[in-house]
């Protein structure tokens, strides 16, 4: 069964983490939430990201946060990639699967996958 | 919705969207029915509003733009033969004891009901997007219950936020275990 313990474990390890964390968050990955985000996968595609940017070691890197309405519902599940300096990147109608290429490609590799993003839906 | 467990996690977005500081989500099963809470401390609606929201297409004001999930949330209980309650008090008129409490009744033996579907990954995802609200998580099954409530594990983690990789992939197996000793 899992115990407590196991969170005071949790606890032990992340000590000198916590003051790092503070300062993390260089790149911003935001998955659109809304109700029709939800219903059209938004839940996998989230936690295909806090999954993946885990065990890519990127977690000082990346930070995976949600939000409402992104406004543009034909396109969810949508991601928004935010990183200082740079043009924000918004991919549309994502899945797992994508997912896991952007993290690859994109928050480690540095070049966003362009078949995914908006830009590239609308022209 | 295809899983009403995505439901749930619309309806508490809004509670988190009401700024509430204490969320509970409650699930109680009987051999046919599925009764579900959602109660907040957030900033409550007033009476017009509730009516509004719950009926958007039935009243007559129109400034503001007609949400989504309320009234996914009213069919999937309606279509079972249940029915969704809310009950609210505005913080405008109580800002001590304001807050939200929506109630939803399904008949689970109902061709038309929706399965719970992957309610874990629900609670998770509602913990990882607002890792500072006290979140309380109740499912009462015929063979036993599970819960989690994050005040308990706050006492343990102290300073570690709750949207801590480590300690969601905790939440999410604990859960899971509750649900194998259940079923
Ligand atoms: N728990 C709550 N506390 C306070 N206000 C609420 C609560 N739940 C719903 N409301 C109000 O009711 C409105 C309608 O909710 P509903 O979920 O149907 O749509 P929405 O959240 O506005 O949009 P969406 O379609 O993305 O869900 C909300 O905008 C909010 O003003
Ligand atoms: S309601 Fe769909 S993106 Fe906002
Ligand atoms: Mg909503």
């Amino acid at each position: 069964m899992k115990s407590l313990a196991e969170l005071a474990a949790i606890r032990e390890k992340m000590k000198d983490k916590v003051v790092l964390r503070e300062g993390s968050g260089e790149i911003r990955v935001v998955v659109g939430m809304a109700t029709c985000g939800i219903a059209a996968g938004a839940r996998p595609v989230l936690n295909a990201f806090v999954e993946g940017v885990s065990n890519a070691g990127l977690a000082d890197k990346v930070m995976v946060s949600q939000t409402g309405c992104i406004g543009v519902c034909q396109f969810e599940p949508v991601v928004e990639i935010f990183e200082a300096g740079k043009d924000k990147v918004t991919y549309i109608k994502m899945t797992p699967e994508k997912a896991a290429e952007v993290i690859e490609k994109h928050l480690k590799g540095g070049a966003p996958v362009s078949e995914y993003t908006i830009t590239n839906a609308i022209s | 919705m295809k899983e009403l467990s995505l439901n749930i996690l619309d309806i508490a977005q809004n509670s988190v969207k009401a700024k509430a500081k204490n969320i509970l989500i409650k699930l109680t099963e009987t051999a046919d029915s599925l009764t579900l809470v959602i109660e907040d401390n957030g900033c409550g609606m007033s009476k017009e509003m509730v009516e509004n929201v719950i009926n958007p297409f039935c009243t007559t004001r129109t400034t503001r733009k007609v949400g989504l999930g309320i009234p996914l949330l009213k069919l999937a209980a309606e279509q079972t033969g249940g029915s969704v309650n809310i009950e609210s008090v505005s913080e405008q008129v109580d800002p001590v004891n304001c807050g939200t409490k929506v109630t939803a009744v399904f008949f689970k033996n109902h061709l038309d009901f929706t399965p719970l579907g992957d309610i874990v990954s629900t609670v998770t995802a509602l913990i990882q997007g607002s890792p500072d609200i006290d979140w309380r998580f109740e499912h009462h099954l015929e063979g036993g219950s599970v819960e989690l409530d994050t005040v308990e594990l706050r006492e343990v983690l102290g300073d570690v936020p709750l949207d801590t990789y480590e300690v969601i992939k905790w939440i999410e197996a604990y859960l899971q275990e509750g649900y194998d000793s259940v079923k």
